[in-house]
């Protein structure tokens, strides 16, 4: 699985940091920082329930 | 089928009212379920002036209406649903507050303000706001029983997270927070009520005077710091910020922390296990968030361009009610959606804090103060129980923000 993020779009909601933290984290700006583009399996469920909670469809998987 | 708003209803019966009663007060409105499968995206009066809106029930359109570029946050435009009575002239003097921002201001606005929230910087704030709830504890414990829970928890921990994150001087916080306690004090007459906001503002307008001069470590100050650069905003706009965090930041959360407390009390069983696991702690938060959806109608829009949602199209002009409560008792996302359940595993898709642009920018701030308020109340109040009858409690069914007015608790 891979993960991508189309910052443009983030609203620095931090649903995602919060939900997965081993993966995605924000800037200093705010903005999302996608820390692990190619996760475990182990976080495979986490990562797809933040791609559907992201307020902003910021967040893609692909694969 | 394609209806608009404005047309006559076929029936030929008057539309329904909006806001709809709790049929409990740990229930969604009675009528909700009946939409959500007969008629998702449909029509109603607002109570106060009798104008027509939409309301949407289904938690797929909630979010699809909430996540679409033509439905406008702006409370100025023509057919925006208001739920409280605005006069014309004092309308068009409002300064439109983050809230009711479209993009691009909003953006600018937002971007400012989304480093002071981060999921980090959050949890860099969860020691001290242990501390605040523990001094509040601390001197529950020390009058004795029985108090009121709204009084001497509920309302004071949030109000204090805000004046600090704020800036505001210690030395004037009881001030403050009595001004913020009479804005959310329902027994006052119009006269006392408009004293309370006059004053906050005046304060908040020094407050920002003083900040612009004498920058301290804070947000106001760093939003000051950031708009010498971008210049966004000016000092009405800055006040009209503060006064935002401060409202929307406050009231919401006092009212979840007292409901959360009395629905764990309902619910021995699931307050045992909690106790017992503070590790559940996070979901049941977001369990009790979606249960409340305290803030059911504060996702309101209205359409600047045609929108289609479900087999509805909503006219360029119309007002929307995307009604988050309903959307969080949507039993095809939520199954049995009107039982409290800590372990229910999709409790986190709740639609509580909005969905889009305008998602509650405090959210995850909320998130903690109410995780440290019930955590440490479970911890350190083990006999804690309800020192009334329930049907003594006094809920806020029509208020914009859902609560209950005093909660008497004992241990
Ligand atoms: C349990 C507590 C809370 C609830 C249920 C809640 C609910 C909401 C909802 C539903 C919205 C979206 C409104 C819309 O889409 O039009 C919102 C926005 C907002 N909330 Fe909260 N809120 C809570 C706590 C807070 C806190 C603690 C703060 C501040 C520190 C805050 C500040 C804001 C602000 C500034 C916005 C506007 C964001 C924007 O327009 O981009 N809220 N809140
Ligand atoms: S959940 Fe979406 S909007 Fe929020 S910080 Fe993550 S990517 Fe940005």
């Amino acid at each position: 699985m891979r993960v991508s993020a189309e910052r443009d779009r983030c609203v620095g909601s931090g649903q995602c940091a919060l939900l997965s933290p081993e993966v995605f984290d924000q800037d200093d700006e705010g903005l999302v920082v996608v820390l692990v583009e190619e996760p475990a399996d182990g976080h495979r469920e986490e990562v797809l329930q933040a791609v559907d909670l992201c307020p902003s469809r910021t967040l893609r998987v692909h694969g | 089928m394609t209806q608009s708003a404005d047309a006559a209803p076929e029936t030929g019966t008057p539309l329904p009212q909006f806001p709809m009663r709790r049929t409990c007060p740990f229930s969604e409105p009675g009528e909700y379920a009946e939409m959500r499968a007969d008629r998702p995206v449909s029509r109603a009066a607002l109570k106060v002036n009798g104008k027509p809106t939409w309301l949407v029930t289904r938690h797929e359109h909630v979010r699809q209406v909430l996540g679409d570029s033509r439905a406008s946050s702006n409370l100025k435009l023509p057919g925006y649903p208001h739920q409280f009575h605005i006069p014309e002239e004092m309308l068009a003097q409002i300064r439109l507050m983050l809230l009711n921002m479209d993009p691009p201001q909003h953006t600018a606005q937002r971007r400012m303000l989304i480093p002071e929230f981060t999921a980090r910087r959050v949890k860099e704030m969860r020691p001290r706001i242990q501390q605040i709830v523990d001094e509040h504890v601390d001197a529950m414990l020390a009058a004795g029983g029985p108090v009121d829970l709204v009084t001497a928890l509920a309302l004071p921990v949030p109000s204090l997270v805000i004046c600090e994150l704020l800036g505001v001087p210690y030395e004037d916080h009881a001030q403050f927070e009595e001004w913020s306690a009479a804005m959310m004090n329902h027994d006052l007459s119009p006269a006392e009520y408009g004293a309370a906001v006059q004053a906050l503002d005046m304060y908040l307008d020094k407050l920002v005077t003083l900040k612009e001069s004498e920058p301290g470590d804070d947000l106001i100050s760093r939003f000051l710091e950031k708009n010498r650069a971008e210049r966004i905003a000016d000092h009405a706009d800055v006040v009209t910020m503060a006064r935002l965090m401060l409202v929307g930041g406050h009231e919401t959360t006092a009212n979840m922390i007292a409901l959360g407390v009395l629905a764990l009390l309902r619910h021995p069983e699931q307050l045992a296990e909690l106790r017992a696991e503070p590790a559940l702690l996070p979901n049941a938060v977001e369990e009790l968030l979606r249960v409340f959806s305290i803030s059911d109608s504060g996702t309101a829009r209205v359409a600047v361009e045609d929108i289609e949602v479900g087999d509805v199209t909503i006219r360029a002009g119309e007002g929307i009610l995307a009604l988050n409560n309903a959307a969080d008792h949507d039993e095809s996302v939520f199954p049995d959606p009107g039982t409290l359940d800590i372990h229910r595993k999709e409790a986190r898709s709740h639609l509580a804090f909005g969905y889009g642009i305008h998602q509650c920018i405090g959210a995850n701030l909320a998130r903690v103060e109410l995780e440290v308020v019930y955590g440490t109340l479970l911890r350190r109040v083990p006999g804690l129980r309800l020192a009334a009858e329930p049907d003594e409690l006094r809920f806020k069914d029509d208020a914009m923000v859902y609560g209950v007015y005093e909660l008497p608790v004992t241990w």
